[in-house]
C-alpha cells in the first residue's frame, strides 16, 4: 500500500495520467482546452468587473452620469464572459468524466479479459475477494485522477493569466499574489500528502469492517449453534473502532487544513485592500484595479485547489493501477497446440506418470491409468487424497506438473483452443450456474433444439420438476442458481454436460445432493446412454462404483491399486474398509447386539 | 421478502428517531452549530471591508489610510477567529459522527444475529451487510459533508441576505430575483440526478456479478469453453455501467454553469440598477462594489445543493435501512437473567403437539410428539421436504413452533437462557461454513479457551489425525475464504471437529457427512455419538448406515412422523421406511 507521496508514486501516478492520455488523446486534449476556456474566462470575469467599476460605477458616483453605451458594454461584457466560462466550465467537465469512465470501462474489460483467459492455477493462487477489488475498486481509484485533472491544467492556464494581467496592472498587487497563491498551492498539496495516507488507511478499514461483516452474516448459523454471537460482536466491534478513530484522524487534518485554505485567499484580499489603498494614495492605481484585483483573488481561491485534489487522488491511483496492471501482465496463460480431436466415438483415455502440486504440497504422484474407448472407470479414494484435482487435468482446467494426459493418443496440451472442451464434458462437485435462463445454463450459447436440451434434463431426471417452474427452460435461475435447491442446481449441472454428446464424461461426485432414489434413476440412464461416451466417474456409494467396468482406488494422491470392483474388494485393504465401511458397521453392531444378548441371558 | 421492519416514518421523523439512538451526536450539537455560524461569518467579512475601504477610505479619491489599516486588521483578526473556530468545529463535528455511527455499526450487527435464522434468510447477505456499513456511511458521510454544507450555506445566505438588505433592498430583491427560479427548480434537477444515480448503482452492480460469475465459475467457463459468451455478458454490464455513469456526468455538466450564467445576469442586473439607485443617491459605490461580492456567496450553494440533497436523501434511505434492523423484534429472543439455566449431564428431549408452518405458507409440521431419552442415539429419516430439518431447528430453538412446545429436561425451550441453551444443545449444519483462517482458529470457534493440545486430542479421537497430517502446516494450515481451499468432505471434517470441542450434551448432525468418505463417516460417527460419554446424539441423514446403528428412528413423512422404531423392526413391516431402505440398499450395495 503506498502510503506516501514520494516522488516514485508521483512520478508513476503521472506515468498512469499518461497512459489514460495517450489511449484518449482527442478527448483530454477537447477536455483541456475547455478548461483553458474556463479559465482564462475567469480571470477575465474580473477584469469585467474591474472595468465595470472604473467605466459605469464609480463615474456614476462621482459624475452623477452614466454613459448609455458604457453600460450595456459592461452588461455585455458581464454575461458575455459568463457564457462563454459557464461552457468550458460545462465541456470540461462532461470530457472529464467521459475520459474517466472510458478508461475505467477499458481497465474492467481487460481485467476481464484475463481472468477468462489465465489458467485455472492462477485463479487458485488469487482468492476470490481479491479479482473482484481488481476489476471493481482497483479499476476506479486507477482512473479517478482523471476527474479533476482537466481542471488542474485549467487552473495552471488561469494562474498564468492571472500573473500576467496582475503584472500588467500592478506589479505590487501582483507580488501579494505571487506570495498568497503558491502559498495555497504549497499547502495544499502538504494538505494532500498527509491527508491521502489516512484515507487510505480508512478506507482499507472500512473495507475490512464489510468483510467481517459479510462473513460473520453468511456465517450466521454456525454462530447461533455454538452460541458465539458475543465473540462476533467483539471482532467486529474492534475493527469498527478502529474505523472510527482513522476517521476521526482524517477530520483532524480536513478540520486543520480546510479552514487555512479558506483563511488564506482571504487575507490575500484583506491584503490587497490595504497595500492598494497606499498604492491608490500614491496614485499609481485606480479604484476600478483595486476591485478587479481583489475580486481575482475571490474567484482563484477555490479552483487553485484542484492542483491538490489530483495529487491527492494519486497515491490511490498508483496502487489501483498496480493492482489492475498486475491482472493485465501475468502470463502463463494456457498454450493450445494445432491438433484437433475429430469423430464422435468415445474417446481412449491415458493418464501416464502425472503429477501435480499446490504451491508446495504434492498432491499427485505419478499416477498412471488409462480407459479403454467406452469404458467406464470408478475414482475411489478417502477424503482429500487428490481425486478432485485428477480429474480437473482431464478437462485441461489445469495443467500437470509431470507426466501427461492423452486423449486418443493426443497430449491435451497439443490441442487446439476449443478442441478439448467439444469432446469432453466434466460435472463438478459443486454445481456452478449463471444468472440466466434454464435452458441458457444447459446450452450455454452452443445452438441446441429444445427436444435436446429436454432429452438431457429427462437422462440428468430433471425433466420433472423443470417442467413445473413457472416458465419451465425460460425461467431465470437466479445469481447462482439461488432459486433452485442443491439437488436441482446438481442436476441441470448433469443436462449441462450430457446435452454436449461428450465423448468423455467426467463425473466429479456430481450427485451427492441428490437423494439416493432419484440417483439410482440417473446412474442407471446414463449406463444405457453411455455407449456414446468414456466415463471417469468419482464416487463412493456402491450403485455408482457397480456401473464401472474398472475400479482405480487412490490414497494421498497415488494410485494404490486399480482393478474389478470384487478383485479389489479381496485383494486391496483399503479399498475394502472404504467400500464395505457400512456394512462392517452393521455387522459389527449385530455382533455388539448378539454379545450383550448373550451377556444378559 | 424481507421480514426487516420497514419504517414508514416521515424523513424528519424517521432522522429524529435515529438520532435519539445516538446520544453521542446530540450531545454538543449546539455547541457545533454555535462554532458553525462563526465560522460561516467569515464569509462576509470580503464585502465589508471593500465596503469600508471604498466608501469611507476612498471618499473624495483621497484614501483615508489610518482609517483603512484599523479595518483590515480588524478584518483580519476576525478572519483568524473564524477559521479557529472552524477547526474547533470540524474536530467536534468528526468526532461525534465518528463514534454516534461505529455505536449505531455495532448495535445493528449485533442484532443481525439477535435475529432468528428464518428472519435473517428473508435478506440477502450483501443487503444485510451494507445496512451496518455503507447505509451507516451515507449517514456519516451527509453529516460531515453535505449537512454541515446546508448549515453553513443556509448561513451563509441569511447572513449575506441580511447584509444586503442593509445595504440595499431594491438590489437584494433583485439578487434573489435571479436565483429564486434556479432555487425552485433544484429539487427537479435533484430527481434527475438522483434517479441516475441510482441507475448508476444499479448498473455497478450488475458489473460486479458479472465479473464475480466470470471469477466463481471459472472451472466451468473453462470445462465447457464458454469464455467467448461469458466475455460478452461481462462487457455488456460494463458497456450499460459506462453509460449511466456519463449520463450522470451530463446532467452535473448541464447544471454546474446554469448557475454560472445566473450570478453574472445578477451581477450585471446589480450594476444596471445599482448606478440608477447610485444617481437617486440610494446607495454608495463600496455598497454597491461590495454587491458584487456579496453574489458570489449565492453561487455555490446552489451549485452544491443538487448534490447536497442527493447525499441528504441517501443519508435518510441509509437511516431507514438501520432502524429497519434495530426496529426488528428478534423473534426467538433469550429470556434473559429471568431465563433457566440448565445445569451439565444427560439431556432428555420432549416435544409435545408441536406444529410449524412459515409466515405466510402451508403447515410443514403437524402436531408432532415425541420423547427423547436422555443418551439415546435417534436417527431422523425422511425424504427431502417431509419436516426432517424443520424439526432439527425447533429442536435447536433457532425458530419457535408455532403450537406446542419442545421442553428440555423438562423445561420450555423458549425459558432457557441462550448461553445455557448453545452449551448444550450443538447442531452442525450440512453446508460446514468455515471462516477465513487457519484449521486451528476454525476448530477453536467450538472453545475459544481450547489449547493445540486439546485439539489435537479431539481430531485424534475422531480418527482425523491421519488427514491432519497430509496438510502441509497442519493445523496452521489457511482455509482460505469460507474454507474454499479446502474440499467439500474437508470443510465438513472441520465443522464435525469444531463442534466436537464445543463437548455439548446433545449433539444434532444435519446431514453433516454427506460429502465425507464412508470409512471416515462411520469413524465420525461413532466418535461423535460419544456413547461413553452419555451424549444424546440426533442425527438426520440420507444414507439410512445411520438408522441402522440408531437406537430408535423417526421416520419423516410429509410434516408427521409417521413409524418409530428400531431399524430392526421398522424394516421388517412395510411402509415408508421399508421402501427408503430398499431404494438405499439397491443404491449402497447393488
Amino acid at each position: 500500500m503506498a502510503s506516501k507521496v514520494t516522488s516514485a508514486v508521483m512520478r508513476q501516478g503521472l506515468h498512469v495520467l499518461a497512459v489514460a492520455i495517450r489511449a484518449e488523446p482527442l478527448i483530454f486534449t477537447l477536455a483541456v482546452a475547455a478548461s483553458t476556456v474556463y479559465g482564462v474566462m475567469t480571470v477575465a470575469s474580473a477584469w469585467a468587473l474591474g472595468w465595470a467599476t472604473d467605466n459605469v460605477v464609480l463615474p456614476a458616483f462621482r459624475a452623477g452620469e452614466i454613459t448609455r453605451g458604457a453600460i450595456l458594454t459592461a452588461v455585455a461584457l458581464i454575461i458575455g464572459v459568463a457564457v462563454v466560462k459557464a461552457a468550458g466550465v460545462g465541456g470540461r467537465r462532461f470530457l472529464a468524466g467521459l475520459m474517466q469512465y472510458r478508461m475505467q470501462a477499458r481497465s474492467r474489460r481487460g481485467v476481464t479479459r484475463q481472468y477468462l483467459k489465465l489458467p485455472l492455477a492462477w485463479h487458485h493462487r488469487h482468492p476470490t475477494g481479491q479479482l473482484l477489488s481488481n476489476a471493481g475498486a482497483d479499476a476506479e481509484a486507477a482512473w479517478a485522477p482523471l476527474a479533476p485533472l482537466p481542471m488542474a491544467v485549467g487552473v495552471i492556464v488561469m494562474l498564468v493569466t492571472a500573473a500576467v494581467g496582475m503584472v500588467v496592472t500592478d506589479l505590487v498587487l501582483a507580488l501579494i499574489g505571487f506570495l498568497i497563491f503558491p502559498a495555497i498551492a504549497v499547502i495544499n498539496m502538504i494538505y494532500q500528502r498527509r491527508l491521502s495516507p489516512l484515507v487510505t488507511r480508512a478506507q482499507q478499514l472500512r473495507a475490512e469492517v464489510s468483510e467481517i461483516a459479510h462473513e460473520s452474516f453468511d456465517g450466521a448459523l454456525v454462530i447461533k449453534t455454538l452460541g458465539r454471537e458475543d465473540l462476533e460482536a467483539e471482532r467486529f466491534r474492534a475493527r469498527a473502532h478502529e474505523l472510527r478513530d482513522a476517521n476521526v484522524a482524517v477530520g483532524r487534518v480536513r478540520g486543520l487544513f480546510d479552514p487555512v485554505l479558506e483563511a488564506l485567499p482571504t487575507l490575500g484580499v484583506l491584503a490587497v485592500l490595504l497595500i492598494g489603498a497606499h498604492r491608490l494614495a500614491a496614485g499609481a492605481i485606480n479604484s476600478g484595479t483595486l476591485v478587479q484585483v481583489a475580486y481575482l483573488f475571490t474567484l482563484l481561491a477555490f479552483p487553485i485547489r484542484a492542483l491538490g485534489w489530483v495529487l491527492g487522488e494519486i497515491p490511490r491511483s498508483v496502487v489501483g493501477w498496480r493492482r489492475v496492471r498486475a491482472v493485465l501482465d501475468a502470463s502463463g496463460a494456457m498454450e493450445f497446440g494445432t491438433a484437433s480431436l475429430t469423430g464422435t466415438a468415445p474417446a481412449r483415455l491415458e493418464i501416464d506418470g502425472l503429477g501435480y502440486a499446490y504451491d508446495d504440497a504434492t498432491v499427485l504422484h505419478d499416477v498412471t491409468f488409462e480407459v479403454p474407448a467406452g469404458r467406464t472407470v470408478a475414482l475411489v479414494g478417502p477424503t482429500g487424497s487428490g481425486k478432485s484435482t485428477l480429474v480437473q487435468t482431464l478437462a485441461r482446467l489445469v495443467d500437470p506438473a509431470t507426466g501427461a494426459v492423452r486423449i486418443d493418443g493426443t497430449d491435451l496440451r497439443e490441442i487446439e483452443r476449443g478442441g478439448i472442451s467439444r469432446a469432453v464434458a466434466l460435472v463438478p462437485q459443486q454445481a456452478f450456474l449463471f444468472d440466466d435462463s434454464v435452458r441458457g445454463n444447459i446450452t450455454l450459447g452452443l445452438p441446441v433444439p429444445d427436444e435436446d436440451v429436454w432429452a438431457a434434463l429427462r437422462l440428468a431426471q430433471a425433466d420433472g420438476f423443470v417442467s413445473a417452474l413457472p416458465a419451465a427452460l425460460d425461467t431465470m435461475v437466479g445469481e447462482r442458481g439461488a432459486t433452485l435447491s442443491g439437488g436441482q442446481r446438481q442436476r441441470i449441472a448433469l443436462a449441462r454436460a450430457v446435452v454436449r454428446r461428450p465423448r468423455l464424461l467426467v463425473l466429479d461426485d456430481a450427485t451427492s445432493s441428490v437423494d439416493p432414489q432419484v440417483e439410482a434413476r440417473i446412474l442407471y440412464g446414463l449406463r444405457d446412454a453411455a455407449e456414446a461416451a468414456t466415463v471417469v466417474v468419482v464416487a463412493y456409494r456402491m450403485a455408482t462404483i457397480a456401473l464401472a467396468d474398472e475400479v482405480v482406488y487412490l490414497e494421498h494422491g497415488r494410485v494404490v491399486d486399480r482393478g474389478g470392483h470384487q478383485e479389489l474388494i479381496t485383494r486391496c485393504a483399503g479399498y475394502r474398509n472404504l467400500v464395505t465401511a457400512y456394512e462392517r458397521e452393521e455387522a459389527e453392531r449385530a455382533a455388539v447386539e448378539t454379545d450383550s444378548e448373550g451377556v444378559s441371558a | 421478502m424481507t421480514m426487516l421492519q420497514r419504517v414508514e416514518r416521515s424523513a424528519l421523523a424517521t432522522v429524529r428517531h435515529g438520532l435519539s439512538l445516538t446520544p453521542e451526536f446530540r450531545k454538543g450539537l449546539a455547541g457545533t452549530l454555535g462554532l458553525a455560524v462563526v465560522a460561516t461569518i467569515g464569509k462576509i467579512i470580503v464585502p465589508i471591508a471593500v465596503q469600508q475601504t471604498i466608501d469611507t477610505g476612498l471618499k473624495d479619491g483621497t484614501p483615508d489610510l489610518p482609517y483603512i489599516r484599523t479595518a483590515v486588521l480588524l478584518c483580519a483578526a476576525a478572519v483568524v477567529l473564524t477559521a479557529i473556530a472552524g477547526y474547533l468545529m470540524n474536530v467536534r463535528l468528526y468526532k461525534s459522527t465518528e463514534s454516534s455511527l461505529a455505536t449505531l455499526r455495532v448495535r445493528g450487527f449485533r442484532h443481525v444475529h439477535d435475529l432468528s435464522v428464518l428472519t435473517q434468510n428473508t435478506e440477502r447477505r450483501g443487503a444485510l451487510v451494507s445496512r451496518v456499513t455503507g447505509d451507516v456511511d451515507q449517514i456519516t458521510t451527509f453529516m460531515q459533508s453535505g449537512g454541515l454544507m446546508i448549515v453553513v450555506a443556509v448561513g451563509q445566505l441569511v447572513v449575506s441576505s441580511v447584509l444586503m438588505f442593509v445595504y440595499s433592498w431594491q438590489l437584494t430583491l433583485l439578487v434573489w430575483a435571479c436565483f429564486v427560479p434556479m432555487a425552485i427548480s433544484l429539487p427537479r434537477f435533484q430527481r434527475w440526478l438522483s434517479s441516475a444515480y441510482t441507475q448508476v448503482r444499479e448498473r455497478t452492480g450488475d458489473v460486479l456479478s458479472a465479473v464475480s460469475e466470470s471469477v466463481v465459475g471459472a472451472p466451468v467457463i473453462r470445462a465447457y469453453g464458454s469464455e467467448e459468451r461469458t466475455a460478452e455478458r461481462v462487457d455488456a454490464a460494463i458497456e450499460a455501467n459506462r453509460q449511466a455513469q456519463t449520463r450522470t456526468q451530463r446532467i452535473v455538466a448541464t447544471i454546474f454553469p446554469l448557475t454560472e450564467v445566473m450570478a453574472a445576469v445578477a451581477i450585471a442586473g446589480v450594476v444596471l440598477l445599482g448606478v440608477r439607485l447610485g444617481l437617486d443617491g440610494d446607495i454608495t459605490a463600496g455598497r454597491l462594489v461590495a454587491f458584487l461580492f456579496l453574489i458570489t456567496l449565492f453561487i455555490s450553494p446552489l451549485q452544491i445543493a443538487t448534490e447536497v440533497l442527493n447525499e441528504a436523501q441517501n443519508a435518510v434511505a441509509g437511516w431507514r435501512r438501520i432502524l429497519g434492523v434495530l426496529d426488528t423484534p428478534p423473534d426467538v429472543a433469550d429470556p434473559g437473567p429471568s431465563g433457566v439455566e440448565l445445569p451439565r449431564g444427560p439431556i432428555d428431549v420432549s416435544f409435545e403437539a408441536v406444529g410449524f408452518a412459515y409466515p405466510g405458507g402451508e403447515p410443514v409440521l403437524h402436531a408432532v410428539s415425541v420423547a427423547i431419552p436422555p443418551r439415546s442415539r435417534i436417527a431422523v429419516v425422511g425424504e427431502t421436504g417431509s419436516g426432517k430439518t424443520t424439526f432439527a431447528k425447533l429442536l435447536t430453538r433457532l425458530m419457535d413452533p408455532v403450537s406446542g412446545r419442545v421442553l428440555v429436561d423438562g423445561e420450555d425451550l423458549r425459558s432457557v437462557k441462550f448461553s445455557s441453551l448453545r452449551e448444550r444443545i450443538v447442531m452442525v449444519p450440512q453446508d460446514g461454513f468455515l471462516f477465513d483462517g487457519t484449521l486451528a482458529d476454525n476448530i477453536r470457534f467450538g472453545r475459544p479457551a481450547a489449547t493445540d493440545e486439546e485439539l489435537l486430542l479431539s481430531l485424534t479421537e475422531l480418527g482425523l489425525a491421519d488427514w491432519l497430517e497430509g496438510l502441509p502446516a497442519g493445523l496452521d494450515s489457511p482455509v482460505g475464504q469460507r474454507g474454499e481451499s479446502l474440499s467439500a468432505g474437508e470443510r465438513q471434517l472441520v465443522a464435525l471437529a469444531r463442534a466436537y470441542l464445543a463437548d455439548p450434551d446433545l449433539l444434532l448432525l444435519d446431514e453433516a457427512t454427506s460429502a465425507v468418505d464412508p470409512a471416515t463417516e462411520v469413524r465420525l460417527s461413532r466418535a461423535l455419538e460419544g456413547v461413553t460419554r452419555g451424549r444424546t446424539a440426533v442425527t438426520i441423514a440420507h444414507r439410512l448406515s445411520t438408522a441402522e446403528a440408531a437406537d430408535e428412528v423417526l421416520v419423516f413423512d410429509r410434516g408427521r412422523i409417521v413409524q418409530r422404531g428400531s431399524h430392526a423392526d421398522l424394516v421388517a413391516q412395510p411402509g415408508v421406511y421399508a421402501d427408503l431402505h430398499s431404494s438405499w440398499i439397491s443404491a449402497a450395495r447393488s
